[in-house]
């Protein structure tokens, strides 16, 4: 990707960042939001500035990246532009693991996303060992196939949680399910930012790995990677880094298979600048989509996981007449 | 690019759950500077052998050796450093730029972080030209005809300037003049000072470009030798269980098979 179209991306995020602090459901000048994000100003729009807004921006922005880079590092390693961590059994698993603990009487804001942590975490370890008892190895189409058969099992299993629930037990599943950044806090932000860090770092080392994967195991192997190694761990960074995603901000939908998909629309093909270039867009597309979610029905807010499929799903079907 | 020798030493391997043996006792030797062919029907153990050497298969017993050491118990890189390989079957995920992709034949040399040298990108040149596949450098790997593909895989096994080159079955689905080309690379490589060894079902060219043949036939070794001592209608016959005779090339003198009409013989 030239560097004016990498600029333009950054260009592009920072604008949704702006936007992200500067509009909301309650509108604010924005010299007085200015003067909020430096300290100064009435009680009331200080906590709205630094308390609601502010967090949302980098918590929205690490939640689209790392959706965004875990989706492309799938996309290399299972040789399917189709594969995501949604669809690898991440989001079927922490929605078990969330619904349990609503269902459970519990819904605090540390306890809830422990638990959807651990569901996908369940979820994904389960994928890789049905995946390797089938095949004795990490084996994509089989990855592939335990991915789904995993998240229609953890489809049921809500339901029928869900089913013998409260109705306030299931409006706040509903809720979380569809994906929100809106109970961001700066701990929550700190958090994610680690598990970005250093799953992200991870699977930008194996770039080079997932340019070899992606021709196949054979030539992988020829080419002198560890398949046996690199494609497995690969899977285990990628979910990891979804999870982390997940339990922070719900189930935030088609980031992981649009963003990777308009990189290589751009032309990236390098999976260490396509991962950077999604996560790139990744950010701007959760931050903005975000916004959208805030003002468009002020004061309620729209499902974040709803709005990021309503832009997504266009893109995808002219991506896809595009190809034709 | 050193000079170095593949040794398969006594190769046996077998698949979970398979009846008999991929490969029995193998014993194949490619040293630098000659073209060693490995010939045989369908199934008889030829892609095994390459998978051993990759270290995909499991290895029931025998050596196989890389410059006189155990590629087994090598790191994949560094066997790739050493072996240039290219598996029969392909077909990348997301199609790339030629010039990218000739480029990844580098990835076994190159660091994890940091672009490529100096000296990369004049392997990459090199090997593209020398697989002639330089007028095409900008093309997508999904838009090239089969013998552009195939030349296209070769100056990527090329640009790793390894000192043995492994091709499996390199010219399937190529017509006569693709085919015969990718031959002469295979062959220049040799005369290079590569060891190279060539996986083919294509026995009348292969008894005119390598110096050394091994022919197996249900994972064993049943011929081995020079072409003319290989190319024996009665072994031929009895490991294709096909009626022919082997002739001469009234052009060329090389031995050469011709299949007659007939039926499937019994083993």
């Amino acid at each position: 990707m030239p560097r004016a179209r990498w600029l333009a991306g950054l260009a592009a995020l920072l604008a949704a960042a702006l936007l992200g602090v500067f509009v909301g459901a309650v509108p604010l000048a924005p010299g007085a939001v200015w003067d909020a994000v430096r300290g100064a100003g009435d009680a009331t729009t200080l906590t709205i500035v630094r308390e609601l807004r502010l967090p949302r921006v980098p918590l929205g922005a690490f939640v689209g990246a790392g959706t965004a880079l875990s989706g492309g590092a799938l996309q290399g390693a299972l040789r399917n532009a189709l594969a995501e961590p949604y669809l690898l059994g991440v989001s079927g698993g922490a929605a078990v693991g969330a619904v349990l603990t609503f269902a459970a009487g519990v819904s605090d804001p540390v306890l809830v996303p422990l638990g959807a942590f651990v569901g996908a975490g369940t979820a994904s370890a389960l994928v890789l060992a049905i995946a390797r008892a089938g095949g004795g190895r990490a084996d994509p189409r089989l990855l592939l196939m335990a991915g789904v058969v995993v998240g229609a099992f953890a489809n049921a299993a809500v339901m029928v949680v869900l089913a013998d629930a409260t109705p306030d037990q299931v409006r706040n599943a509903l809720w979380w399910m569809m994906g929100s950044v809106a109970d961001a806090g700066w701990r929550q932000v700190g958090a994610l930012a680690c598990y970005a860090a250093l799953a992200g770092g991870a699977l930008l080392r194996w770039g080079r790995d997932l340019d070899a994967l992606a021709l196949g195991e054979e030539p992988a192997a020829a080419l002198g990677v560890d398949v046996d190694r690199a494609g497995p761990r690969v899977f285990v960074a990628a979910s990891m880094l979804a999870a982390a995603s997940v339990a922070a901000a719900g189930l935030v939908g088609f980031v992981g298979l649009v963003a990777p998909r308009l990189a290589r629309a751009l032309g990236v093909r390098a999976h260490r600048q396509l991962l950077g270039a999604a996560a790139l867009f990744g950010a701007t597309l959760v931050i903005g989509a975000d916004v959208a979610a805030r003002v468009v029905r002020a004061p309620s807010e729209l499902p974040l996981g709803a709005v990021t499929a309503l832009v997504g799903v266009p893109f995808f079907l002219w991506r896809l007449a595009r190809a034709r | 690019m050193t000079a170095l020798a593949l040794l398969f030493d006594g190769v046996s391997v077998v698949y979970p759950r398979a009846e008999r043996a991929a490969l029995d006792d193998v014993t194949v030797e490619a040293p630098a500077g000659r073209v060693t062919a490995v010939v045989g029907p369908n199934g008889s153990g030829k892609s095994s052998l390459v998978r051993a050497l990759l270290g995909r298969v499991p290895l029931a017993r025998g050596r196989v050796l890389v410059d006189g050491k155990d590629a087994r118990a090598m790191l994949p890189r560094e066997r790739a450093q050493l072996v240039a390989e290219l598996p029969q079957r392909e077909e990348p995920a997301f199609p790339l730029p030629v010039r990218d992709y000739v480029a990844l034949g580098r990835l076994p040399h190159g660091a994890r972080w940091g672009g490529p040298t100096a000296g990369d990108r004049a392997a990459v040149e090199r090997a593209r030209a020398d697989a002639g596949v330089e007028e095409f450098a900008d093309r997508m790997t999904d838009a090239l005809s089969g013998g552009e593909w195939q030349r296209v895989r070769l100056a990527r096994a090329l640009a790793q300037e390894a000192g043995a080159l492994v091709l499996d079955e390199p010219t399937t689905f190529l017509d006569v003049a693709h085919e015969m080309a990718l031959f002469e690379l295979a062959d220049r490589a040799a005369r290079e000072g590569r060891a190279v060894l060539l996986v083919s079902h294509t026995l009348n060219l292969v008894a005119r470009f390598a110096a050394h043949v091994v022919l197996l036939h249900r994972g064993r070794v049943a011929a081995s030798g020079p072409p003319d001592a290989v190319m024996d209608g009665a072994t031929l016959e009895r490991v294709y269980e096909w009626p022919l005779v082997v002739t001469r090339d009234p052009a060329v003198g090389a031995p050469a098979l011709v299949p007659l009409r007939g039926r499937r013989r019994a083993p």
